[in-house]
């Protein structure tokens, strides 16, 4: 007992100083009007110069939205979302287009370097030789800002653009996958995404390529009261393989910010997508005031057959999350895979889990979901395994353990498992238990700090699923894990 | 709500007592207001999510008056359990005649509802305590529709020599009938006691609906087995909602045998009210034919150290449905709690289907908790094994489908009720063989 009572004190000593990337960067900005209606709509598509039937599609999107309810059964509690209290459009302030990084304003490259994203090519290459080298798509606010390594890139036929470029470049592609595997009707976040989506990242893989380096894209909230609407789309054709990171890191302030994005993954014949996330987005004070309310809808279709496509997120920040990447199984022999860390603290909730849906023959899926809460957050696994009648010989298997630090918080587990065939086989496991006392002692009998010894044993308890990350991504995403959990044990 | 249950709303209501007076009457003024508010359950309603109440509609549902006559041998027959003190219900009404309650000792006592809570304050307020009109839809329909039922009450300390048998008939005659039969159980601190159900039906074909509510209080350091065994044909609905709340150092040990043809929900809610209660919820089903079987369990940790264990196994055969849903909740105080539940199902058919949803919402971090839920065919390699020995396919099968239910009546605490059901479930295995040795109907 003593344990736990000096675990809510310190929870509750903790400042949230230190989210480490709380500062906001002064920038001249370019704003639309507060609100959301269908001029705001044009004026977005219109900034973009996009073509009629991308308009069209908004404006279908937006007229359905207004028409939704909001998914209310998730396990989390916040105030309404007044949608017309927010920016839907900013974008830092400059003339042209940049054409080089040169001419990116300064204050920019700052930001990032800030944030430890190297935009500058030549820093990559000047440092320890044999680094790997990882394409960036910086996003800020609603624009994307640079994109890194392309030419490289362009040599094997990557295209690695943000989505506003590729509308423009390779409208064929983003017209035949855009909104195809999460249409515009699926939940009223997406939804909204679709009609005012400002930017994002598109990746398309061309046959047999494997992409010669990981590619990135990293999330910027920056101006106040804006809500970010990004998109992704990222398309592995037959035979190809690629990693992508996402990371996302936002200012500290005192209103919540909405980020609901959509990300759709497609993979072709043999094609392999892996998909990784370290999501770090302000988490709001030990009080729970402010932090981003992150909607985000994820989804990958394995249209091949022998496609994979795997998740991998490591959820340490947001003041209320709302996530579920999926995989839906259509190709025979794909293969769904689902890797999550889930952090809360102090006030934070996190409702997130995935769905696999086993369409194709002999498909199989691995659900892993290590969930850790502490202070007074709370946490649910929510996840679908559905295996369809032609789905024969179809496997499934989840595991989802939860790790509860102190007495005020809550972790909750709502799997849902439909079977329609019996040649598939299906197994499910969940724990719920507390770091134990003899884990604890055996580390402080060794002269480690309760801190460290927390930090230790919940890493191992993720190892899993931080053994599925690229190496420079486990290492921040090790360091987020001591982070978040600072002062939750005494 | 949609306009056909809406109409089957009133239908049901109409072929109930209506409002009227009697100890009952605020019951059902309680029931009928809440299901003017909340309807009967629908698409919306989470918690019937993989479960319809469609059958119900658009059939001319008439009250419990029509009955067919009913003889004691057929009863002996069917429910077995000679050896009891037998309390037998018609279509939700105690039939005394049918009953046979000579040599109750006086620790126990056993009356209509109307009467017990006309003549026992305590009876009048228990009722509807635990099994709450406002939360649950089916609750209330009970109650909007209750005239009769019994009470049960059992003296502290009185230790039972027999188990209290409880059949409940429904028995359309030449009219579909619905029927809401009504218990309240009070089980006293530190009495000991075994509680059997068998719920029957006996009919020519006219559809039935049987709407069964029990409430059940076990005292400190009380001792309660309960043991439900439901079979019914095709055309017959049967839903049974059951409340217990377990007091603290008081053990309570459950099974529901489910193999009937039609529909069957047990929804069953389990309160750990006090320190160091233990409970054992376990059951097994059989689904063939359209069967759509239901078991869904909310089990409520709300104080210290005490203890769950759940354990289910399932079949399903040709086009049946399957529905397991079981919830653990461990409350902010509960600490020191362990609570474990497990599901697993056989799929024999390709038409089969079954839809788990397992749940943990936890509070408290002292806790050692999980559950696990399986789905898949029948194992090869068990399958081989027994081929390699010389035992023919149906015939392994059989005996691996067999060892695979019983190995949930294994857990039965009471070895004479153990052996019973076991009994019950291998006879129902073997006249299905046949079909079930393809995995398809036959």
């Amino acid at each position: 007992m003593v344990a736990s009572t000096e675990t809510v004190k310190q929870v509750q000593e903790l400042g949230a100083d230190r989210y480490k990337y709380g500062f906001s960067t002064d920038i001249e900005m370019d704003m639309a009007p507060k609100g959301v209606n269908e001029d705001i709509v044009r004026m977005i598509s219109a900034k973009k110069e996009e073509p009629e039937w991308l308009l069209d599609w908004r404006l279908k999107a937006f007229r359905a939205w207004q028409e939704m309810a909001e998914p209310e059964w998730a396990k989390v509690a916040f105030p309404e979302i007044d949608y017309q209290d927010a920016y839907y459009y900013a974008a830092p302030k400059s003339g042209d287009k940049p054409k080089s990084l040169d001419e990116v304003d300064p204050k920019l490259l700052e930001t990032y370097e800030k944030l430890g994203i190297p935009l500058r090519e030549q820093e990559v290459l000047a440092g320890v030789e044999g680094a790997p080298k990882i394409a960036v798509d910086a996003v800020f606010d609603s624009v994307s800002v640079a994109t890194t390594f392309k030419r490289e890139l362009e040599k094997h036929g990557v295209i690695f653009c943000s989505i506003s470029e590729a509308v423009k470049t390779h409208p064929e592609l983003v017209r035949k996958y855009l909104g195809s595997v999460v249409p515009f009707t699926d939940n009223k976040h997406a939804c909204l995404n679709s009609a005012v989506f400002t930017d994002g990242s598109f990746v398309y893989i061309p046959k047999g390529v494997r992409c010669p380096m990981e590619l990135s894209t990293y999330f910027r909230i920056n101006a106040e009261n804006t809500g970010q609407f990004e998109r992704t789309l990222i398309i592995a054709d037959d035979d190809s393989y690629v990693s992508y990171l996402e990371g996302c890191t936002a200012p500290q302030r005192d209103e919540n910010q909405l980020h609901a994005a959509v990300v759709e993954l497609i993979a072709l014949d043999n094609a392999e997508i892996k998909y990784s996330t370290v999501q770090n987005w302000f988490p709001g004070d030990e009080n729970g005031k402010g932090g981003i309310y992150n909607f985000v809808t994820k989804r990958g279709a394995c249209r091949g057959v022998k496609s994979k496509i795997a998740w991998t997120q490591v959820e340490t920040g947001s003041a209320v999350t709302w996530k579920y990447p999926s995989c839906i199984l259509q190709g025979d022999g794909s293969v769904g895979e689902f890797y999550s860390v889930a952090i809360t603290n102090n006030f934070q909730q996190a409702d997130t889990g995935t769905k696999m849906i086993h369409l194709g023959k002999n498909t199989t899926s691995k659900i892993i979901s290590k969930g850790i809460s502490a202070g007074r957050a709370d946490q649910t696994y929510r996840g679908l395994v559905r295996i369809g009648p032609k789905a024969d010989g179809a496997r499934n298997f989840t595991q989802c353990d939860s790790l509860l630090i102190g007495d005020k918080c809550g972790a909750h587990t709502v799997p849902y498992i439909e079977s329609r065939n019996p040649s598939a086989t299906l197994e499910h496991e969940a724990t719920t238990s507390k770091i134990s006392e003899d884990q604890l002692f055996y580390c402080l009998s060794r002269g480690m700090s309760a801190e460290d010894a927390v930090g230790l044993i919940v890493n191992g308890f993720c190892k899993e699923v931080m053994q599925t990350l690229p190496m420079e991504f486990a290492v921040e995403a090790q360091k987020l894990i001591g982070i978040s959990l600072e002062g939750s044990v005494g | 709500m949609s306009a056909a249950t809406t109409d089957t709303l009133q239908i049901l209501l109409a072929a109930g007592p209506g409002p009227g007076v009697g100890p009952l009457h605020d019951l059902r003024d309680a029931g009928r207001a809440a299901l003017a508010k909340t309807g009967l359950p629908g698409r919306k309603t989470e918690i019937w999510k993989y479960t319809r109440l469609k059958a119900l509609d658009g059939v001319a549902w008439t009250g419990p008056d029509a009955r067919p006559e009913i003889d004691g041998d057929w009863i002996d027959a069917q429910a077995g359990f000679r050896d009891a003190w037998r309390i037998v219900l018609v279509n939700g009404r105690f039939d005394a005649g049918l009953s046979r309650l000579t040599d109750l000792p006086s620790a126990a006592r056993i009356a209509p509802l109307p009467e017990a809570a006309g003549a026992h304050g305590a009876v009048a307020a228990a009722l509807g305590q635990l099994a709450n009109a406002e939360r649950f839809p089916m609750v209330a329909l009970n109650a909007a529709c209750l005239e009769d039922g019994v009470a049960i009450g059992v003296e502290e300390r009185a230790l039972l020599e027999k188990p209290i048998h409880v059949v409940s008939i429904t028995a359309p005659g030449a009219q579909p009938v619905a029927a809401h039969p009504r218990l309240l159980i009070r089980i006293g601190a530190g009495a000991q006691a075994t509680l059997l159900e068998s719920h029957l039906h006996l009919g020519d074909g006219a559809p039935a609906f049987t709407n069964a509510v029990l409430e059940i209080i076990v005292g400190e350091g009380a001792r309660l087995g309960h043991y439900r065994i439901h079979d019914g044909p095709e055309n017959a609905l049967f839903v049974a909602t059951t409340a217990v709340s377990v007091a603290g150092g008081a053990q309570y040990d459950a099974f529901a045998l489910n193999i009937g043809a039609g529909l069957a929900r047990n929804e069953s809610m389990y309160k750990l009210d006090g320190e160091r209660a233990e409970i054992a919820v376990n059951g097994a089903y059989l689904g063939v034919g359209g069967a759509h079987i239901d078991n869904t369990t909310f089990i409520d940790h709300a104080r210290p150290n005490c203890q769950s264990q759940e354990t289910f196994n399932g079949v399903l055969s040709d086009h049946a449905r399957g529905v397991f849903q079981g919830k653990i909740l461990v409350r902010p105080d509960a600490q020191n709690t362990d609570g474990h539940q497990m599901h697993k199902a056989l799929l024999l058919s390709g038409k089969a289907e079954v839809d788990a949803k397992p749940e943990l919402e936890i509070y408290a971090d002292d806790v050692r908790c999980g559950h696990g839920a399986t789905i898949g065919a029948l194992d090869a390699d068990q399958l081989f094994y027994l081929r390699a020995r010389g035992v023919d396919e149906q015939a392994a099968r059989a005996l691996l489908i067999e060892a695979f239910l019983l190995d949930t009546v294994e857990r039965i605490q009471d070895l004479a009720v153990r052996e019973a059901f076991a009994e019950a479930l291998t006879g129902r295995l073997r006249a299905l063989q046949s079909s079930l040795a393809h995995g398809e109907a036959a």
